[in-house]
């Protein structure tokens, strides 16, 4: 593995647990009750809600905003409570370090797993209604009249029998020294009138006129700027590096190694320490890794999908001795390859040390995960630390659970302290740095019996386990096993299993590599999807039944998965006969607790050049909070998705990657992306679904199941570009 | 040494001559609208217009833009009327992360001085920058409003 501290959340919580709270950080905390302000000096109403004289509602966020919306979709859920004007509403990220001090007010920081508004949506509604309530107290106060008599709407409280008015921005101030009120009741969603509407993102302007500033854009004063370069072969490290050839080069102030695996050249301008970093010599102990390739790994793969011992994520029934009897048996060996997240921004953070003073500025999916990463790298207190969130030019799980950027920042900053440093990473250096999807094979194996049911499946993954490097605390609790590795084919939970099969077995035997993996938009529902989805098309195919029909009948007991799919299907025309040269592919899962269906139509052309004309998407979400974001979710997923089925792998040779760049790793581009119609059904209930990932998973099964019915050719590794076809 | 005239402003700058126009751009103009994606002509974050051409700064040297007119997304809008193209984004809310936005605004501006109603067989010609977040189809709805307007 590579330098990346393994922080997990238990210690996070211990080592800044330790110092309490009342410290002011930014906020101006009070001693003993008195009102918290915002650094210009306007009222908190509670932790959520801060309001200015002029009625601007600033709402904090802690999650991240990294594209997917979700900073105006909690100031929506914010607004619906508190009764404010939307028109006025901004918002504001707390740091790390206020929520430390204030025994994190704000719940977690961490933005993943889409989990940003399905796992926050209760509290935010909690504090903007607690924070209504407490306006409305203190307008009554200031009138003397029952609270009970006046009620809020736009930011205006009226008094219904005498007709007064005032306005949040008036008595904010009374109301940020109320007790708050507790149990405080939500609204009905069927009541909403800002969530659950289209409305238009927050945060567009800046991103059309270059204001807004990127993690890349940060100036501070004297700051100078660093390029790295970290050993190629993971698990490698520095032997020595020529500092003297090109400590003289223009611009150039000073060349660091960086913890044991990078080295590092500062200059005035990002451009010269890049310059000067290509020409530094540097010898690598490359260590035993770099004797791994794709083919070795590939090889300890194969060998795991047989092997006798695997972790058991899904059994029901026999499914060996149901296979052993059954009257016809389909199997089918499937491989996904390890994939690069390839933010548009690369990696980057930018930090000022000195001995009393750590300072981060970073694009981060979890700006605790960050806080922790600067505590350990500057070796200071939390209270001597502090982490500015930046808004991030794409995550996608890259910038969550690693922070090893920010690790190397504080690093090098420590060797020139008092100036602040802003570490960038080429698009090199990011490709060669990642933390990849995981390389998974999949042998399934289906058994149909005399009337063609399927009596049987066994679905043996091997292949690389994420939390076996990020989270091993999880795999400690679970005996060795996974739990993730079975997104999507789980046995319960926000991943279950879409069918009902008698006989079922899905196990995984572990097969890790040297190369890090991570969490990668979706996760493991990607492989898995194609995986199950692919391989019941098979199973369709050698039953003789439609796709959709063979299907339906082992979904009597998911009725959301099944709604999903047949929304699709019949807004697709399943079953009418496709416009000439058209070929159609579907595939259903259940992800992040979302219940998602695609419906592709593609034709082929010259036996290899795929054109998909048209994706119908569904997806049962219980809520949806803003359904243009979630429009734009799902086709932004799609780009993601079908850009890793057609084009992206990233090979390993002597223990590196080898791609390097966007003409090695290629990505989709306007040409060839398809109309996307998407259906939003959310269906309620007590339990939210999340939107950024779970559609991901359904495009590139339905194009190869759609593939397979224009060629007769069935595709079962991937990037598709290994087998010439084209994304046209 | 070199002199560059940016959004009809002229900057002495000390880059080497073979500097990158970007990194001249971003880094000794100021300018940190424009991108940087991937340094190799790929990606498009980093467009701008030279003599009012589209163009993508990462690939070509400084000195080459020396002399001419360079246009970056901070000099498009009209001092506070947005441009055509960057109001339509706003209309449509394009952007996800908005990262890429800037040099596919640029790029796009300059496809519709040339095409002011530009097919989708242009687009798919013209537009060829990579969006990591995928906002191609609010892309193209964008530009066919802007082209009907
Ligand atoms: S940075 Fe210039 S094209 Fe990518
Ligand atoms: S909007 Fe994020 S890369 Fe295009």
């Amino acid at each position: 593995m590579t330098t990346m501290p393994k922080m997990n959340r238990r210690t996070f919580i211990i080592s800044t647990a330790a110092i309490g709270g009342g410290l002011a950080l930014g906020l101006r905390l009070p001693f003993g009750p008195g009102v918290v302000r915002a650094a210009d000096g306007s009222p908190e109403v509670n932790a959520w809600v801060v309001i200015r004289p002029d009625d601007t509602v600033v709402i904090r966020v802690a999650r991240s905003e990294m594209g997917q919306g979700t900073i105006t979709g909690l100031a929506q859920l914010v607004t619906e409570e508190l009764e404010c004007d939307w028109s006025k509403v901004t918002t504001e990220y707390p740091t790390p370090g206020q929520s430390v001090a204030r025994k994190r007010v704000w719940g977690p920081f961490s933005t993943g797993g889409s989990r940003g508004i399905r796992t926050s949506h209760d509290y935010v509604r909690q504090g903007g209604a607690t924070a209504r309530l407490m306006l409305i107290q203190a307008a009554a106060n200031e009138w003397n009249v029952p609270a009970s008599e006046c009620s809020a709407s736009n930011s205006v409280i009226t008094h219904g029998p005498s007709g007064r008015t005032t306005t949040y921005g008036k008595v904010a101030e009374a109301a940020a020294r109320l007790t708050p009120p507790k149990d405080v009741k939500l609204k009905d969603p069927k009541d909403w009138k800002i969530a659950g509407k289209p409305v238009k993102r927050l945060d567009t302007l800046d991103k059309l006129t270059g204001k807004q500033v990127f993690g890349f854009d940060l100036k501070l004063p004297g700051m100078l700027n660093a390029a790295i370069k970290e050993c190629p072969v993971f698990g490698g490290k520095v032997k020595s590096f020529d500092a003297a050839k090109v400590s003289g080069m223009k611009g150039v102030k000073k060349v660091v190694q960086v913890g044991d695996t990078a080295v590092a050249v500062v200059a005035d301008t990002w451009w010269r320490a890049k310059t000067a970093l290509d020409a530094l010599p540097v010898v690598w102990d490359e260590g035993p890794n770099a004797k791994v390739s794709s083919a070795t790994i590939a090889d300890v793969l194969r060998a795991g999908l047989d092997a006798e011992q695997a972790f058991v994520g899904n059994r029901s029934g026999d499914a060996r001795a149901a296979l052993s009897a059954a009257a016809k048996k389909v199997e089918a060996v499937y491989s996904y390859p390890f994939q690069n997240h390839a933010c548009m921004e690369p990696m980057n953070a930018t930090a000022r040390y000195t001995p009393d003073k750590c300072e981060v500025w970073v694009p981060t999916q979890d700006g605790e995960g960050s806080f922790a990463a600067v505590l350990r790298a500057s070796g200071l207190p939390a209270e001597k630390c502090e982490v500015y969130k930046i808004n991030l030019g794409g995550g996608f799980g890259r910038r969550g659970a690693f922070q090893d950027y920010v690790t190397q920042a504080v690093q090098i900053a420590k060797q020139l302290p008092g100036t602040p440093v802003k570490l960038l990473w080429s698009r090199e250096e990011d490709m060669a740095q990642g933390r990849y999807h995981p390389v998974m094979q999949c042998k399934l194996t289906g058994g149909l019996d005399a009337d063609n049911n399927l009596s049987g499946l066994h679905m043996r993954l091997s292949g690389q386990s994420i939390l076996a490097s990020v989270r091993p605390h999880i795999l400690e609790k679970q005996k060795g096993r996974d739990p993730a590795t079975f997104q999507g084919v789980a046995d319960s939970g926000e991943h279950a299993f879409g069918y009902t099969i008698p006989n079922l077995l899905v196990d995984h035997a572990m097969r890790n590599t040297h190369v890090p993996p991570g969490f990668w938009r979706g996760v493991n529902i990607n492989q898995n999807c194609i995986f199950l989805e692919c391989f019941m098309d098979e199973l369709a195919h050698a039953a003789g039944q439609d796709a959709l029909e063979f299907r339906r009948k082992l979904l009597g007991k998911h009725p959301r998965n099944l709604a999903v799919l047949n929304a699709v299907a019949e807004r697709a025309g399943w079953g009418r006969p496709a416009p000439e040269g058209i070929h159609r592919g579907l595939a259903h899962m259940k992800a992040f607790n979302s219940y998602v269906a695609a419906c592709v139509e593609i034709s082929v052309s010259g036996g290899n050049k795929v054109k998909i004309h048209r994706i119908v998407c569904a997806t049962d979400t219980s809520y949806a909070v803003n359904p243009a974001q979630i429009e734009r979710q799902i086709a932004g997923s799609f780009v993601y998705g079908l850009s890793a089925l057609f084009f992206q792998e990233c090979t390993v040779k002597n223990g590196r990657i080898e791609q390097t760049n966007f003409d090695s790793y290629n990505s989709m581009r306007i040409a060839q992306m398809p109309k996307v119609e998407s259906i939003i059904m959310p269906s309620g209930g007590a339990v939210w679904g999340g939107v950024g990932e779970p559609t991901i998973c359904v495009a590139a099964p339905a194009v190869i199941n759609a593939f397979f019915r224009a060629t007769g050719k069935r595709i079962r590794s991937f990037p598709l570009k290994n087998h010439d076809i084209e994304l046209v | 040494m070199i002199k560059l005239t940016v959004n009809g402003k002229t900057y002495e700058t000390d880059a080497e001559p073979d500097t990158p126009l970007l990194w001249v751009i971003r880094e000794q103009v100021g300018l940190t609208g424009t991108k940087y994606g991937c340094g190799i002509a790929q990606c498009g974050s980093c467009t701008v217009h030279i003599d009012g051409a589209a163009v993508r700064s990462c690939a070509i040297p400084a000195s080459a833009a020396a002399g001419k007119k360079i246009t970056t997304i901070e000099g498009l809008a009209s001092g506070e009327v947005l441009h055509k193209v960057q109001q339509a984004w706003l209309d449509h809310d394009v952007p996800q992360c908005g990262y890429c936005q800037a040099g596919m605004i640029m790029a796009v501006a300059a496809l519709l001085k040339d095409k002011p109603k530009p097919t989708d067989a242009d687009i798919d010609a013209t537009i060829t920058n990579i969006c990591r977040c995928g906002t191609f189809q609010q892309v193209r709805e964008a530009i066919h409003a802007v082209a009907k307007a």
